[in-house]
C-alpha cells in the first residue's frame, strides 16, 4: 500500500490514489487496473540531474580528475538540467535520434520537492520532500564532462518520468532502495541507492545552498557507472523498490508521430 | 511595442510603455519607481551562451568555440528591473554580463536560419552575473556560478521584434555607478541569433517563451556590494540592478 499522486492524460489536475499491489490502484474508493490508466508526466517545473554521484561512477572517473581540463575533483554536486521538452510519460516512446545507435538508460530516483527550499540543512532536508518518482535520464553516451552536455541530454523525449509520485511516508528509507533496469525483459542493471556520495538529504542541502528548489521541482539522485544501453525498438523498464515501474520503448525519431503511440 | 509585467497594489499586471510611463493593463499609468518589476516574460527553457563574443573569449584566455557553448538556467535565478542581487561574502570576483535576450514566440524544430526570425517574439536585456570563484571544470560553467538565486536580472521590457530593425547591430553598454565599463555590439557575436536558433532546434524542439541569452562582449569587471549596475541595449532599454550583501 502506498499513497501516490499522479496525472492522467486529458485531466488537468493531479489526482491522489492508493496503489494496493502491482496491478491495482484505488481512487476515490474505486479500484482500477494500473495498466489501464493513461499516466501523464507527474512533473510541472524544473528537473535537475546529478552527475557522478554514484560512488563507483565517481571512482571510475577519478583518474581523469587530476588531468586537463578538470584539474581537480569536483567540490560541489555536478548538476545539469533536463528541460521540459525532454519529459515523457511512462508508455511514450523514447525517440532515438537519427545517426545514434545506442543510448544510455540513466535510471535514477527522482526526489520531488514539496515546498520552497532555500539553504536547507541536511537534518531538515526530508521536510522539504513531497515524495519520489522514477526517472530514466536518457543520454547519448559521452565521456567528456567539461562542457554542459546539452546535445547529449536535452533532446526531445530524453526523460521518461513517472508513473507517479509516491509519498515520502510510503518509503522507509530513500537511501536504501533497489533500482533495476531491464531491456526486453532481461535485467541489465541493478544497484541500490546506498552507494551514493551524497545521500538524498545531503544533495538537497548542497543544492539549496545556492539554488532554491520549488514545490514540484525534481532532483535526480544520479545513476551508476556504465549505465545499460538500449537500441532501436528495445523495451526498457526501470523499477524502483517501493516506488513503481516506468516503461518505455525506444523508437527511431522519424517513426514517431509526436505525442502519439503507447508501448506494447 | 514594449511589454512588461509589474506588481502594484498587490496585483500582477501586464504593462506597456506609454510616453515614458507604465500603462497597466487596466489603463492606469504609473511611474517607473511606483511598481515592482517582474521579468517581462515567464520564461520556459532558458538557454545561455558562453564565449559568444570573440573579444570576451580572448579576455578570458579561451579559444573561440567551434560550436555554441550552451548552458541552461532555472527559474530561481530570474529577477526583474530595479531588483537586487546578492554578492556572497566569500566571493572575490563577481562580474556582470550585458546580454541581448531573445524571446521565442512559437514552437519549432529543425528551423532553418533563413526562417529563424519567424520564431522570435521579441527582445529584452539580461544581466547574466557570474561568480568566478565558484567555477569548476565539470559541465562548466557550472550552476553554482550561473544559476544562483536572483542572479539573472532580466527586463525591464520585452520589445516586439517588429520594433527592432536589426538585432544583429545593437550597441550594448554597462555602467557601474554611472561609469561606462563595457561597450560592445551584437554584430560581434560569433554565432548569430538565426544560427543559434538553427543549432538548438536541430536537436530539440524550441517553445514559446523559451529565451536565449546570447552572450556578452568584453569588459567585465568585479563589482562590489552597493554598486548600481545598469546594462543597456540600444533600442531595448536599460536594466538596473543593485548588489547587496547576504544579510
Amino acid at each position: 500500500m502506498k499513497q501516490v499522486k499522479f496525472k492522467l492524460q486529458g485531466v488537468q489536475s493531479f489526482l491522489d490514489g492508493v496503489v494496493k499491489n502491482e496491478k491495482e490502484i484505488e481512487m476515490s474508493g474505486v479500484s482500477y487496473e494500473i495498466d489501464s490508466l493513461p499516466f501523464d508526466v507527474p512533473v510541472r517545473h524544473t528537473v535537475y540531474g546529478t552527475l557522478l554521484n554514484d560512488r563507483a561512477a565517481y571512482d571510475q572517473f577519478l583518474p581523469h580528475m587530476k588531468e586537463k581540463p578538470y584539474k581537480e575533483p569536483p567540490k560541489h554536486p555536478i548538476l545539469y538540467m533536463k528541460p521540459k521538452n525532454t519529459w515523457i510519460s511512462t508508455g511514450t516512446p523514447i525517440p532515438l535520434p537519427e545517426g545514434e545507435k545506442e543510448l544510455q538508460m540513466g535510471a535514477s530516483l527522482g526526489i520531488v520537492i514539496g515546498k520552497t527550499a532555500t539553504k536547507v540543512t541536511e537534518q531538515d532536508a526530508l521536510d522539504y520532500v513531497l515524495g519520489y518518482t522514477i526517472a530514466n535520464d536518457v543520454t547519448i553516451p559521452h565521456d567528456n564532462f567539461h562542457r554542459p552536455a546539452i546535445k547529449e541530454k536535452c533532446r526531445d523525449g530524453f526523460l521518461p518520468i513517472g508513473p507517479w509520485i509516491v509519498s515520502k511516508e510510503s518509503l522507509s528509507n530513500p537511501n536504501q532502495l533497489t533500482i533495476q533496469v531491464t531491456v526486453n525483459g532481461k535485467v541489465k542493471g541493478e544497484y541500490t541507492t546506498n552507494h551514493f556520495i551524497r545521500s538524498v538529504e545531503k544533495l538537497i542541502a548542497d543544492v539549496t545552498d545556492f539554488m532554491t528548489l520549488y514545490k514540484g521541482d525534481v532532483l535526480l539522485l544520479g545513476f551508476p557507472a556504465n549505465p545499460p544501453l538500449a537500441k532501436s525498438h528495445d523495451l526498457v523498464t526501470v523499477t524502483i523498490e517501493g516506488v513503481g515501474t516506468l516503461e518505455n520503448r525506444m523508437i527511431p525519431e522519424n517513426e514517431i508521430v509526436k505525442g502519439g503511440g503507447n508501448v506494447s | 511595442m514594449k511589454r512588461g509585467r509589474v506588481s502594484v497594489h498587490g496585483t500582477i499586471f501586464d504593462a506597456t510603455e506609454k510616453d515614458g510611463m507604465i500603462q497597466l493593463h487596466d489603463g492606469r499609468l504609473r511611474q517607473e519607481e511606483e511598481v515592482v518589476w517582474l521579468p517581462p516574460v515567464v520564461p520556459e527553457t532558458v538557454f545561455a551562451l558562453g564565449l559568444n563574443y570573440a573579444d570576451h573569449a580572448k579576455e578570458l584566455s579561451f579559444q573561440t568555440p567551434t560550436q555554441p557553448l550552451i548552458f541552461l538556467k532555472g527559474r530561481n535565478t530570474f529577477i526583474g528591473h530595479r531588483a537586487c542581487t546578492v554578492r556572497p561574502s566569500d566571493v572575490t570576483y563577481m562580474h556582470y554580463e550585458c546580454e541581448l535576450a531573445v524571446v521565442l514566440g512559437r514552437s519549432g524544430k529543425h528551423i532553418k536560419k533563413e526562417e529563424a526570425y519567424d520564431y522570435v517574439r521579441g527582445y529584452t536585456i539580461a544581466n547574466d552575473y557570474a561568480f568566478r570563484d565558484y567555477l569548476e571544470n565539470y559541465y562548466r560553467p557550472n550552476f553554482r556560478v550561473k544559476n544562483r538565486d536572483g542572479a539573472t536580472p532580466i527586463g525591464p521590457w520585452m520589445v516586439d521584434k517588429e520594433a527592432i530593425q536589426d538585432p544583429m547591430n545593437l550597441e550594448l553598454r554597462t555602467y557601474v555607478n554611472g561609469e561606462l565599463k563595457q561597450v560592445g555590439s551584437t554584430k560581434d557575436m560569433i554565432f548569430s541569433i538565426p544560427e543559434l536558433i538553427e543549432y538548438l532546434s536541430s536537436f530539440m524542439t524550441l517553445h514559446e517563451n523559451d529565451v536565449i541569452l546570447t552572450g556578452t562582449p568584453k569588459g567585465s569587471v568585479d563589482t562590489k556590494v552597493g554598486d548600481e549596475v545598469v546594462t543597456e541595449i540600444e533600442g531595448i532599454g536599460r536594466l538596473m540592478n543593485t548588489i547587496i550583501t547576504e544579510a
